[in-house]
């Protein structure tokens, strides 16, 4: 009995000893591994997630999609929209004590700009030159005017690195990250976690009420949130929509959600090589009555239990951006039908490229049988993603399903897919009138003037329809009930400024 | 990966098949495993003509209902019969198993009776490279090879058969060596029949006992093998089912339908045991050691 | 002794050039381009082709494999495509999670197999020897995926006594390793466990019926004792040099298990590798299996014959 009593004791020091009262640690659950951790460098969304506590940017994105001061503290566009000037922040120290101003920004755009690594290349490529113009003052110069850049420089590219440790570790920044953000970089296990801790000198760090933050890559969906029901977890993002309901019923959770910014889309192969040469490529009209013939309310709702909204335009319905005069239709069968026999047709095969994940495959499977009923025989091809983004690229596709992450400027969930020299135009859409819409809304500064472009280019775009927008997910986040003063966003980043765990 | 490299070497003479099946019929736990799998396979085979619901149609009304009567075994994500995509889906399961272990039979057999009855260095190589190919793990294999072929239920077949194949090359020739000392092959020999004669009609029908053991077994496994490829989304695509393409989209309803993922899982585990009890059998049937 | 070693040693040297050329030729198998899937959502043509430079997958295949090879033989296995981290430094991350999580499922298989294994060959033809032929089917037959899932939702998420997913190396935080591990490694051990256990059976029977044990039985000695002293210790001999034989497998058995319980071993490296086409990844750790494959292979061998008195006379 004594033996046992002195061994309890011991084990309650040795606890107490583990774990230090006070310290906050919080454990969250992301859906896959980040990849490698330079801002220059990186291309994972969930990467993206690291980096709110890892590094601060020039500027932030608010909840309501608004550019809001962060390492930059105002900013202003000359007359012509070619320059660009900012005020950098005072007394901002990164996490190796090296201080920023002006020439740490200035290393950091030229290193996101000439690294051969960097993928920030074509974020940045309006940018002719960047100096310092005073020790607190950036200018950039511009090629011609591009508004869009401030979004850019608010997600990676923005992100201000140590000019040291950038200089020291060069492409091999990522093995041990040095920015300046609220946590600085502890560790890092690939699959297993990545672990930041608070940064004593952060300039407000009077928002930050965490000491610990540990993310670790949980794929599966049901195991992130058992994860999360079993205590082990304190925050996953990306609840499964099926999920929702038992998050609900469990007193000790709750959850957010907001609709994304990004979409769920079909591309149609319109001029990528041979595979465009079909009556679907080819003819509009088809391509009309097809989006026509999906319900999309019924399939938000089976997949994501409603928690998503049907879409027909690279906006969401709810974003300022989205055009109002083109409603997202409701299906109609007959006209579907209608237009399929105008075109010539009575049924249609149709070849559909889906990624081999359960839930696309679900979406799919159900409009399949949707557009069965207006006359499309359509077969599903599942191929892996790597090979589904290789097939599309290469023209090798009719029909094709993928999702884009979304931009906080509209531009960038327009511009590069349907512009006739665009990136990642993989349909080959080309039209004259929609490139010059397309170029002049991102040469204004002004909000209307760029509204009313986008107004138009949709219009051509609902016509033509080389893209058949389904949708816009939410991201659903699921924490325990102890946390408070997390603000979803609809960027889906987890931004720890505010966060409280008691 | 069950091997059966322990198995004696075959006796010389040519097998006594009536014993081999009085002892069959005597060894409870193998008719167990042949009427599993018989009844599996006749369930397979009468699918199209079974008073079942289509397995493909969907009905959003009916979207994931726990078993009743209506739906004996519930519906899926989809509102899809699960009696019928199970019955469906066992035409899948049960063709992956055989068609890939044939793949391996036809492409193993023969390399091992050439290794084992040349020797010399088509041996050596041959046995080389099946050396390097069992020191690859049996589902990596598989599961760069279903990639490498795209996702489909044909292709994962190919993956698992070419996987399984380096054990038959292995199982084939250890067996060859024992015989081809044997008397009446020297005799052949001497009486002048030529190489592909000897192979087709004096050895191979003395070595084949232990493949098929080894066979049956291998369906087992590559049963277990479809399933895992179908998981991880490399066999079985929608809409067509099968056992492991089900359990793939049950797991994300784990709580929700749990239904969804014990059906499946209990028919693959019923199937194998039916495969591995018939193995076992064969196997005690017709070895020559235990009386 | 050395001498054999060194001969076996030799004969492997062919095998391992040719798995090394398997392993190259994966990269060549698996369809899609990685590099497009590195270079981002905004797939920049100028990023794309210097790094089709930078891993050299503009140069013929014969060249790419000799470079390969070469850095192989040297310790550089290359960098991943992903994370830019060395592989090597990846599977020297990974290879201790995965040895844990094997020596515990061994740990199991031993555990459960070897005790019924000899108390159905001491109980043959009985009833329990009835049931643990059924035990032993059970675990081979049933699929170690569905297993895993079935027992997260019953233990993790209905009961809530163990956590769903996760590692913690067994130095750093004993309690929680074990936690974690429990449910892998019982899913990754209970194959073998029947494995081990048929075999245990049979060798147990084969040396019941020696002439030593009746002997020894005739002389008075209890059953207990002619079980655990004499036969056992002879039976131990084939069951010790197949679970030798068995750690190799399991290692690729992971595979599943990893990726159904998310621990960041080798078996997930591999299959997430494969998917996301992180060539060198795939190609180190595959290599690395069938080595330590080949490894276990020889040692069960030595080990066979350093147990065996009459075969360690003959070399």
């Amino acid at each position: 009995m004594m033996r046992l009593t002195k061994l309890t004791t011991a084990l309650l020091a040795g606890a107490l000893f583990a774990f230090p009262a006070l310290a906050v640690d919080l454990r969250i659950g992301l859906q896959d591994d980040a990849d490698v951790l330079d801002p220059a460098q990186s291309r994972t969304f969930v990467g993206r997630i690291v980096y709110t506590a890892l590094c601060d940017k020039l500027v932030d994105v608010s909840p309501d999609l608004k550019i809001v001061p962060q390492l930059a503290t105002e900013w202003k566009w000359s007359a012509d929209g070619k320059e660009l000037t900012m005020k950098i922040r005072e007394g901002v120290k990164f996490h190796d004590d090296t201080p920023l101003d002006a020439a740490a920004v200035v290393a950091t755009i030229e290193r996101n700009m000439t690294l051969p690594e960097s993928r920030r290349k074509s974020e940045l490529t309006s940018v002719a030159k960047v100096e310092a113009a005073g020790p607190l003052e950036v200018k950039f110069t511009l090629k011609s005017p591009d508004v869009t850049l401030l979004a850019q420089l608010s997600d990676r590219a923005g992100m201000i690195v140590s000019p040291t440790a950038a200089k020291a570790l060069g492409a091999n920044f990522g093995s041990k990250p040095v920015c300046a953000g609220p946590f600085k970089f502890v560790e890092r296990v690939q699959q297993d976690r990545i672990v930041l801790e608070k940064f004593k000198d952060y300039w407000a760090k009077d928002k930050i009420f965490v000491d610990k933050v540990t993310y670790l890559p949980i794929p599966d969906t049901t195991v992130r949130l058992a994860n999360l029901q079993s205590g082990d977890l304190d925050f996953i993002e990306r609840l499964a929509p099926t999920d929702v309901a038992a998050v609900k019923g469990n007193s000790g959770l709750k959850y957010d959600a907001t609709v994304n910014i990004g979409y769920m889309a079909l591309y149609a192969n319109v001029g990528n090589g041979p595979r465009a040469d079909n009556p679907f490529g080819k003819d509009k009209r088809l391509r009309q009555a097809f989006s026509l013939a999906i319900d999309r309310d019924a399939m938000n709702q089976i997949v994501y239990e409603g928690t998503a909204v049907g879409g027909n335009q690279p906006f969401p319905p709810n974003s300022p951006w989205f055009n109002k005069a083109i409603p997202v239709p409701a299906r109609d069968v007959a006209k579907a039908k209608a237009l399929i026999k105008a075109a010539g047709f009575d049924r249609v095969p149709v070849e559909l490229q889906i990624p081999n994940n359960p839930v696309a495959q679900q979406m799919m499977q159900i409009l399949q049988s949707m557009v069965a009923e207006a006359g499309f025989d359509v077969s599903l091809k599942s191929t892996e993603f790597a090979t589904l983004l290789e097939e599309q690229t290469r023209g090798n596709f009719q029909l094709s399903r993928s999702d884009w992450s979304g931009r906080v400027d509209p531009d960038g969930n327009i511009h590069q897919f349907v512009s006739c020299k665009g990136g990642i135009n993989d349909v080959k859409y080309c039209n004259p009138d929609v490139d010059k819409l397309l170029n002049e809304a991102r040469a204004s500064t002004d909000d209307a003037v760029r509204k009313q472009k986008y107004d138009a280019a949709s219009v051509i775009l609902n016509e033509d329809m080389p893209v058949i927008y389904l949708g816009h997910q939410s991201w659903i986040w699921a924490y325990k009930k102890t946390i408070t003063g997390f603000v979803a966003s609809p960027d889906g980043m987890i931004r720890l400024q505010g966060v409280k765990k008691g | 990966m069950t091997t059966i490299d322990q198995a004696p070497p075959v006796a010389a003479a040519k097998r006594d098949r009536s014993r081999a099946w009085r002892k069959m019929k005597k060894n409870r736990s193998a008719l167990v495993g042949a009427v599993i799998v018989l009844f599996f396979a006749i369930l397979a085979a009468s699918a199209p003509i079974l008073p079942i619901i289509d397995p493909v149609a969907t009905s959003w009304t009916a979207i994931r209902k726990a078993p009743s009567a209506m739906y004996w075994l519930g519906t899926d994500d989809l509102g899809r019969d699960i009696l019928s995509r199970m019955i469906w889906g066992a035409q899948a399961s049960l063709m992956a198993g055989v068609f890939s272990v044939a793949i391996a039979v036809g492409i193993g057999v023969p390399f091992g009776l050439i290794s084992g009855y040349f020797g010399g260095w088509v041996d050596m190589v041959i046995s080389r490279i099946t050396e390097a190919l069992l020191a690859m793990p049996f589902l990596i294999m598989a599961i760069a090879l279903a990639a490498f072929l795209g996702p489909s239920l044909m292709n994962a077949m190919i993956a698992i058969g070419l996987s399984a194949m380096p054990i038959f090359v292995r199982l084939t020739r250890g067996q060859v060596l024992a015989v081809k000392t044997e008397d009446y092959v020297e005799g052949a020999r001497a009486v002048g029949l030529n190489h592909f004669e000897i192979m087709t009609r004096y050895i191979l029908p003395n070595v084949f006992a232990p493949i098929i053991v080894q066979a049956t077994l291998t369906i087992a496994t590559a049963i277990i093998a479809e399933a895992s490829l179908s998981f991880l989304g490399l066999g079985q695509q929608p809409p067509a089912p099968s056992w492991g393409s089900m359990l793939n989209v049950a797991k994300n309803f784990l709580s929700q339908a749990p239904w969804m993922a014990m059906w499946p899982g209990a028919a693959i585990f019923l199937v194998v045991i039916g495969f591995n009890l018939l193995g076992d059998g064969l196997r005690d049937a017709l070895d020559p050691r235990e009386a | 002794m050395p001498v054999y070693i060194g001969k076996r040693l030799l004969v492997a040297i062919p095998t391992l050039l040719i798995i090394s050329i398997f392993v190259f030729s994966l990269q060549k198998l698996l369809p899609g381009d990685p590099i497009l899937a590195m270079a981002g959502e905004e797939r920049d043509p100028a990023v794309i082709e210097f790094l089709r430079d930078k891993y050299r997958l503009n140069d013929p295949v014969v060249v790419q494999y000799f470079y390969w090879l070469g850095g192989v033989l040297t310790g550089d296995f290359g960098i991943s495509l992903r994370t830019n981290q060395p592989v090597l430094e990846l599977i020297l991350q990974k290879l201790p999670v995965t040895i844990q999580l094997a020596v515990m499922a061994m740990f199991f298989a031993m555990l459960i197999g070897i005790p019924i294994g000899i108390l159905a060959a001491v109980k043959k033809n009985t009833f329990i020897d009835y049931i643990a032929n059924v035990l032993a089917l059970t675990g081979l037959s049933i699929p170690n995926f569905w297993l895993g899932i079935m027992l997260i939702l019953l233990i993790s998420v209905q009961l809530g006594w163990l956590p769903a997913s996760g590692f913690e190396s067994i130095f750093v935080d004993p309690v929680r390793s074990l936690q974690t591990m429990v449910m892998p490694a019982f899913v990754l051990g209970n194959a073998l466990a029947a494995t081990l256990m048929r075999h245990t059976r049979s060798a147990m029977i084969g040396v019941l019926s020696a002439d030593y044990i009746r002997t020894a039985r005739a002389k008075g000695l209890s059953p207990r004792e002619v079980i655990l002293s004499h036969s056992f210790r002879n039976a131990l001999l084939p069951v010790v040099t197949l679970s030798a034989l068995l750690f190799g497998e399991l290692l690729a058995g992971a595979v599943l298990t990893e990726q159904i319980f998310t621990i960041p071993g080798f078996g997930k490296l591999i299959v997430d590798a494969v998917f996301n086409r992180d060539y060198a990844v795939v190609q180190g750790v595959v290599l690395c299996t069938a080595v330590g494959f080949i490894l276990m292979n020889l040692f069960a061998d030595v080990l066979y014959v350093l147990l065996n008195p009459r075969l360690r006379a003959t070399l």
